[in-house]
Parts: structure tokens; sequence; C-alpha cells
């Protein structure tokens, strides 16, 4: 069984980001890049598969500029065994990553696909029901728990009010929650190691995948400023406040 | 052309969140057709053909869209979307777990989550965990939207529309439904509680949390908490309040012990009231509450729980 996770290289889940008023869109100079923290989930979740001898290999997939290697190279360091790197300009909308996606699918005859439920800049969560509408197989979202079996997977998911148990044929593409582990670290020598892991090299053109964009992003602009700061100085005036100035209880 | 709407329901209620989709709609401002697929779920049909200014109501109804399995119902959408521009639902577990899927098969990119409309094309739709507005524009002859609930009012419901059954398509069983396990609290979930009482790592345990859930019963609250406090492992992780977890937006959130980092702020700065209740004046959280009390939880929780009392 041959897994693939694909990553993003995203701003890192501490920074508070910064719209840039002049050009309408986010200032991303000099601002630390991490994984997705929900492809992180995604890749701890291959490693342990391969730990526990239920995976043959397992792959780490990152579309993006040339910084996207290092993205990889984390994942690798984690404990994937190779990684692909697929050259853009930008980050391509979810649709167009699922293409790229599917490519490498058929190139890798992978069966099991594992992503984070959203990435944490655009906030779409699309890109893996894309990717299972494309492979035309099946799709388990918001995963708090996968089991194998012989040839399906019983996921259970997080939904509103509860937890799905679900039974899918394989392939399959499964997109993680926060419940289903908690990533590790990577070790210095496994750091090491990762350096001499295979990162495999392509451009959309290779994989004959359009990239031309079906949204436009018309502005990015700061939300409207929360008006805070207000103080109460008991509970009894802050209950008096909530009730009768607020209206809330 | 016309708007689909993909309704929310448990094949016995519809969701309010429906109602809301249906506002969202009316201004995209096409006619609204409103999906009703599930099992046993003529109620639910019933229910929808009161939404003021819809069109019709499909009913479509078989074992295998009882739980809302995402295969078959794309595979029934898809046939259906000859007939609209639009497709549309609340941006719940349920609908972004489907149109995805189906945009990808129309060959069409998804506006996720919006909360608002500019025009039959355009939308506003918050990024970065809602730290950022971005206003999209689709190129594209058909639409695939679903929406931020928190951002519409309900449509009322002073309608009697037309219902009509439709055809099912073929089960391609991909996927196969094995168990439901609903959550049993009488309290709302945090997603669509309008008052949330949420603790950090202030807390200082777990066991302390149910100071919390007494204020919650009283308030008929959901209980969230800050990342602080599910890394501290005080609750499970489905507390989790902030950019990694739950994005609320409730009429009163009432942080409790919360310093306020970045990533926890991101999931709440919408509540239409903020309440602070932390010792450290210096906290960030105090920056977006409209009520701080700088004040040790430990005496103001249970003298709160006193006062709500005294008013109930």
């Amino acid at each position: 069984m041959k897994v693939l996770v694909p990553v993003k290289r995203v701003v890192d889940y501490n920074v508070k980001i910064r719209v840039d008023s002049q050009s309408q869109s986010i200032d991303l100079t000099n601002v630390k890049m991490s994984m997705n923290p929900f492809d992180e989930i995604a890749v701890e979740e291959a490693i342990r598969l391969k730990e526990s001898g239920q995976a043959e290999e397992i792959i780490a997939l990152s579309i993006g500029p040339s910084q996207c290697q290092e993205t990889i190279r984390n994942a690798l360091a984690m404990g994937m065994d190779r990684g692909i790197h697929i050259e853009t300009e930008h980050s391509p909308e979810p649709l167009i990553v699922a293409k790229l996606i599917n490519e490498i699918v058929k190139k890798e005859e992978a069966e099991i696909i594992i992503l984070g439920k959203q990435a944490i800049d655009d906030d779409c969560s699309q890109t893996g029901q894309m990717l299972s509408a494309l492979m035309k197989c099946s799709l388990a979202t918001f995963a708090s728990n996968i089991e194998f079996e012989n040839d399906s997977v019983m996921v259970t998911r997080e939904v509103d009010g509860g937890l799905q148990t679900i039974k899918l044929q394989k392939p399959t593409v499964i997109t993680t929650d926060l419940r289903l582990n908690e990533p590790r670290y990577a070790s210095l020598p496994n750091i090491m190691k990762a350096k001499r892991k295979i990162i495999d090299h392509f451009l959309p053109a290779d994989l004959n995948v359009d990239m031309t964009p079906k949204l436009n992003i018309i502005k990015i602009v700061e939300p409207p400023k929360r008006q805070g700061g207000g103080k109460v100085k008991t509970i009894a005036e802050l209950v008096e406040k909530l009730k009768n100035e607020a209206g809330v209880i | 052309m016309s708007t689909l709407i993909l309704a929310e329901h448990n094949n016995t209620l519809l969701k309010e969140s429906t109602n809301k989709v249906v506002t969202a709609a009316n201004l995209i401002g096409d006619p609204i057709d409103i999906l009703v697929v599930g099992n046993n779920c003529m109620s639910v049909a019933t229910q929808a053909a009161k939404i003021t200014n819809i069109s019709k109501v499909l009913v479509v109804e078989e074992d295998y869209y009882e739980n809302m399995l995402v295969e078959p119902i794309s595979d029934l959408i898809i046939n259906l979307m000859k007939n609209y521009k639009t497709l549309i639902s609340p941006a719940t577990t349920t609908g972004k777990n489907i149109l995805p899927r189906v945009a990808a098969m129309l060959d069409v990119s998804q506006i996720s989550e919006i909360i608002a409309v500019i025009d039959r094309d355009t939308y506003e739709r918050p990024i970065y965990a809602g730290n950022a507005i971005a206003t999209i524009r689709t190129t594209t002859e058909k639409n695939v939207i679903t929406v931020r609930t928190t951002a519409f009012d309900a449509a009322t419901n002073e309608n009697n529309a037309e219902i009509e059954t439709i055809a099912a398509t073929n089960d391609s069983s991909l996927s196969e439904f094995i168990e439901e396990k609903i959550s049993g609290s009488e309290r709302p979930e945090l997603t669509s509680a309008k008052i949330i009482i949420s603790g950090g790592r202030g807390m200082q345990s777990g066991d302390n949390f149910s100071m919390l859930d007494k204020i919650a019963d009283k308030l008929g609250a959901a209980v969230g908490a800050s990342r602080a406090a599910v890394d501290a492992g005080f609750v499970p992780n489905e507390y989790q309040v902030g950019q990694t977890g739950k994005v609320v937006a409730p009429d009163l959130y009432i942080a409790v012990g919360i310093s306020g980092a970045i990533q926890h702020l991101a999931g709440m700065k919408d509540s239409k009231v903020i309440v602070a209740i932390n010792k450290d004046e210096e906290a960030p959280i105090f920056e977006v509450a409209d009520y701080g009390l700088v004040a040790d939880l430990f005496d103001a929780i249970p003298e709160l729980e006193d006062e709500l009392n005294n008013i109930k």
C-alpha cells in the first residue's frame, strides 16, 4: 500500500498576518512559514501506517515555489520516505492543486491519500474532496480515527455535534482533523538523514494540467476593527451590563 | 438560471442554517429551489416549503441517502446541476464534505464560507481565520458556494411552496455507514451556540472546568477551551476554539483565564459580545473584550454563578 501526503507551506500559525492596504494583499515579506498544521497530522498518520507495517511506501508532495522543498524536507525529517515537488510560482487554487495531485496519484499508483482538512491560510477546505471527485473514489473528511482492514478502511469523522463512522473502499482520500494524532517533532539524526532523501521535481507542464485560475481575488482587506478595551469592576456590574446594556443574557 | 440549496437536516428537522442560506441566496437574486435529500424525510420537505421566497422543494428519499454519505449525494446533485447556475449550502460538516466534490465534478472552483454577496459572481470570504477578508470573483458558468451562517440572518417561514419528488440516482457503494455517535450532551454545539464560555490555561486543571459547566448549564451555553488548555490536557481537542480548532461567532463569548493568543482570537473575535475574566490586566484578550474584568477566576466564577442565580 502506497500512501501519498500532500503538504502545504503556509504562514506559521503563530504569526499575526498583515494586510498591505496599498496592494490590497497579504504582506508575506520575512514572515515565518511552516507546514500547515493539519498536514503535519496527515504526515504523522502516514508515518504510523509505515511503522505498523501497513504502508510500504509513504511519499510527501508539495506544490508551490522552490521554498516548498523546505516543507518537504520537514516531512522527510519526520519520517516520510521520499518527496515530490511540483514547482509553481504561487500556490494555486484548490481545484488546480487537486488536479496536480491526481496526476501524481496516477503516476505513483498511490492507494491512500491523506491531506489536512484545510489550510490555515486560505481556509478553503476543498482539496481532499475535489481530489476524491477526480479520482472517482471514496472520501472521508475530518477524520479523528483511521483503521485499515483488508480491502477497506474504517474512518471515524468529526461531524457537527458528534462522530460518524464509515467504511470506505480503497483507493480513498482522507482528510485529517485535530484529534487524529499528535504529530512528532523531527529528531536531529532524522533531520540529517532527511537531507539524503530524494525529492523529485516536476513542473505543471510535465503533468499537462491547465493552470488558468477560475477564481480571481479582487482585493484583500483587513476586517473591521473590533472596539474592545471596555472594563467592569465587579461581577455584579458585569451581569447587570450583559443583561441591560448588551441584552445577551 | 436558478439557485439550488442543499438543505441541512437530520431526516426529521430542518436546521435553521438552511434558512440562513436562503437569506444569502436571496441576495444572489435568482429563483431558489431547495433540495431535501435523505430517507423518510418528507417532514423536512414540508418545513422547507414554508421558507419565504423559495420557489420549490425537491425531495428524494432512499436508504443510502439517510446518513448524507458524500459519494451518492454528489452523484445526485451533479445530475440536477444542468438546471441551475448556483449550488449553495451552509458551511456545516455536511456542506463542506459534499460541495467541493460536486464543484470538482463540474470543473469549477468553490467559494468557501462566504460572509457577503456582492453580486451573482462576486463574494466576500474570510481568510487567515478571519484576519483578512478576500473579495473573490468567479469566472465560471456555474458557481458552488458554502455560507458562513453566522454572517446571515435566518429567512422567515411564510410560504407554501410546491414539493416535487425527484428520482434518485444509483448508489456508487464506495462507502458504507457504520454508526453515528451524536454527543448526548444537553448543551448546544460550539459552532451553533448562542453563548460560549471558554477556559484557558488559567483554569489550572480539567476538574476546574466543572465550574464553567455550571455557568454553561445556567446560560444554555456551550463550553470551549483555548489551545493552551487543550495542550495542557485539561479538556479534549473537540473543545478547542481558535484558528486550528473551531471558528465561532456566538452572541456572547466569555473567555475565562485565557490570555488571548493570536490563534485563539482568530477563532472568536467575530463574537457579538466578548467578556474576558483574567487576573493579568496586560492580557491581550482585554483588547478585544467589550467587558473585561481583572480578577482571579477562582473568585469570580463562583460569584458569577451566584449572581446568575439571582437574576433567573
